[in-house]
């Protein structure tokens, strides 16, 4: 069994966030990297996947520059057998922010194709632009079966059977055949981390750059980033911690109404 | 249909998804920004479906179109996708406007990638200046501290776009009468896939949030499970039920059912105590009804702020045991 996992790169959860200077993306010059949370989840999935089902191959995927490799190599370190790295310029023609998300998973689901997986995995939804939807138009592209917001998958016999959220706590089981494409919610395990081992042994493994296809004429165009203008007037309170937390008293006591 | 927009339901149970209506009102204004007409469809088992339609029939729309099938009666993306493959050819919109529900986000991005589309999801704002130009559709861009304006490429293909929770008001929905159409999709058993099954719960409540009249929530911002005690001394000294957000549960920190938000509980008490919380829209959907909103985040730009009546721009782990000792002064004295 072979399981593909995609696993995106994104700027660190506390990075400061500017808009570039072209005021239609991301200033990236001071921002470190992480991996994509769903993604950790998904990738947590595929290794326990492969340790009840004995033998399988868990290959990691990333689209992007040079710097995603180092997310690449954590997959690895935690577990993942080789890695497979899309590589798009770091700006202008051909990166990442000159294709929509149809030509993202079209760089995705080219490089599934040539792997042949059984079962391919993706986050959810990416922390950073959070479209949601790489994992399903890349399920589209390939022709397969998929299923969203999946906590837990078992195999069965001839396909999966997976555990899936729905809105306001609710979940529901749904089954389908292979190959098959899943998108990850948080939370369906515990995340493992790295070993010292892990991570010397992710030196040796194999990583492999493909070149990527070049961009598609664009669908859709971001046209403008900017920070998003305050509608609510906001109290804010200032001074030490002490005479916040006096001020705080006193609206709980006369305003809010609950001491 | 030139400039035509089609709204596409979801249905709940025997009735609406809440959502639902919300997309009709972005909809029905994208149609009049832009001279075009304004149509709806629904989906499902004919005659489960029959009532809902009927009422459709009552808001201003072009025509409301009964989407019926015995392979529609439940909920899979193969269907879906199908059945309005075949219905947006059919009426030929200009935009096809959905609820971002967790169905849409389900199907909608691969009915957008058959059509040779990109969808547009989770917009929080559309634009129109000139009708000439195009609309403009807003998105928030990491996790609500940038916002994204995009455009849809000029081809003359369909524009998808789904509306984010809450951005646009049900009761904004026009009133008039409309015409009733059924749609008869060809679907195969055979295609369809995915074999669901129900809707089931984890495991019996023990706590009701929805009831509490005092809530302080915390979360990644406490760091680690041990500095937990902090915000439970300070929910003790409030008289709190302690909530939190997702990351915080799905640690195993605190059991599931304390999570407040999209894919947890909805509450709404007279206070909501959020302690490093960024406030991601599918937070904020589960506490939006809190009556007054305090939030302790050390980023003042943190999108949290924009639903706090009171804001507290510093390090919780100064200000929540001063916060405690007031409170558990304040009631001494
Ligand atoms: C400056 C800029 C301009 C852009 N312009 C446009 C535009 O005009 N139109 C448009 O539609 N989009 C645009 N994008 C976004 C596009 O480049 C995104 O990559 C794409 O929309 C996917 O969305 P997402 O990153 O939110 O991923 P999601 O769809 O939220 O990601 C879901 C999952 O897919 C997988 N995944 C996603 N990306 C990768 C990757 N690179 N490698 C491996 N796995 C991955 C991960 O498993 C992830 O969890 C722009 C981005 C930038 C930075
Ligand atoms: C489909 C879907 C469903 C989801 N459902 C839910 C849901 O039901 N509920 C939910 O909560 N989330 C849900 N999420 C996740 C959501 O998008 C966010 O990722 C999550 O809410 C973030 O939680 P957080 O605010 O605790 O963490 P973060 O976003 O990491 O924020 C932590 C905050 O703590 C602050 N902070 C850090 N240190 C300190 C300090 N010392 N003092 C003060 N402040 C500090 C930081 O400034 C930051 O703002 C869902 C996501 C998806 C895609």
């Amino acid at each position: 069994m072979k399981i593909v996992v995609a696993v995106k790169q994104v700027p660190e959860r506390d990075a400061v966030v500017r808009v570039a200077a072209d005021g239609r993306g991301l200033d990236e010059r001071d921002v470190t990297w992480t991996m994509n949370e769903p993604d950790a989840y998904a990738l947590e999935e595929a290794l326990q996947l492969k340790e009840r089902a004995g033998e399988a191959e868990v290959v990691v995927l990333c689209a992007g520059p040079e710097r995603v490799q180092s997310t690449l190599r954590e997959a690895l370190a935690k577990g993942a057998d080789r890695a497979v790295h899309v590589v798009t310029p770091e700006s202008g023609a051909g990166s990442l922010g000159e294709r929509d998300s149809l030509d993202v998973a079209r760089l995705l689901a080219e490089a599934v194709k040539a792997e042949a997986a059984d079962l391919v995995l993706t986050g959810l939804q990416s922390d950073d632009l959070g479209a949601g939807q790489t994992g399903v138009v890349m399920a589209e592209l390939l022709g397969v079966p998929h299923a969203t917001l999946v906590l837990q998958v078992e195999l069965l016999g001839n396909g999966i059977k997976v555990k899936r959220e729905l809105e306001d706590g609710w979940m529901q089981q749904v089954e389908m055949p292979l190959p098959a494409l899943l998108t990850v919610q948080s939370g369906g395990n515990r995340l493992r981390y790295a070993t010292l081992m892990g991570i010397k042994r992710a030196r040796q493994k194999e990583m492999r750059e493909v070149s990527a296809a070049a961009a598609a004429k664009r669908v859709d165009e971001v046209v403008k980033v900017s920070p998003p203008t305050r509608v609510k007037r906001t109290e804010m309170l200032t001074g030490s911690a002490d005479e916040i937390a006096a001020t705080l008293v006193e609206r709980l006591r006369f305003e809010v109404k609950v001491l | 249909m030139s400039n035509g927009v089609l709204v596409v339901l979801e249905t709940k149970g025997a009735g609406w998804h809440r959502m639902s209506f919300e997309a009709l009102a972005a909809g029905q204004k994208l149609a009049a920004d832009m001279g075009g007409a304004c149509s709806a469809a629904v989906l499902g088992e004919a005659a489960a479906i029959a009532p809902l339609a009927a009422e459709l029939a009552t808001k201003r729309l072009a025509t409301v179109w009964m989407v019926g099938d015995a392979l529609l009666a439940q909920y899979t993306a193969d269907g879906w996708i199908a059945a309005l493959a075949q219905l947006i050819a059919e009426v030929k919109p200009k935009y096809v406007v959905l609820p971002h529900t967790y169905q849409v986000r389900d199907f909608a991005p691969a009915l957008a990638t058959r059509m040779g589309e990109v969808l547009i999801g989770d917009v929080t704002a559309i634009q129109v200046a000139v009708a000439a130009d195009g609309p403009v559709f807003v998105r928030q861009w990491m996790q609500g501290k940038l916002n994204a304006e995009y455009r849809h490429g000029g081809d003359g293909g369909v524009c998808f776009v789904s509306v984010q929770a809450g951005s646009f008001r049900g009761d904004a929905v026009e009133s008039g009468a409309s015409e009733v159409k059924t749609f008869a999709p060809t679907l195969e058993a055979a295609k369809i896939r995915t074999k669901p099954g129900e809707a089931f719960r984890e495991a019996a409540q023990t706590v009701d949030l929805s009831s509490a009249p005092v809530i302080v929530s915390v979360g990644r911002g406490i760091g680690e499970q041990e500095n937990l005690k902090l915000v439970e001394a300070l929910a003790t000294a409030l008289g709190a039920e302690i909530a939190a957000s997702r990351p915080i549960c799905d640690a195993g920190w605190l059991p599931m059912e304390r999570q407040v938000g999209s894919s947890g509980q909805t509450v709404a008490p007279k206070l909501y105590l959020a302690v490093g919380i960024s406030g991601a829209i599918q937070h904020l959907v589960g506490m939006k009804g809190a009556k007054t909103v305090i939030a302790i985040n050390k980023d003042a730009d943190a999108p949290i702020f924009e639903v706090a009546d009171i804001g507290v721009v510093g390090d919780l782990f100064e200000v929540v045991p001063a916060l405690t000792k007031a409170i558990e002064g304040a009631a001494r004295g």
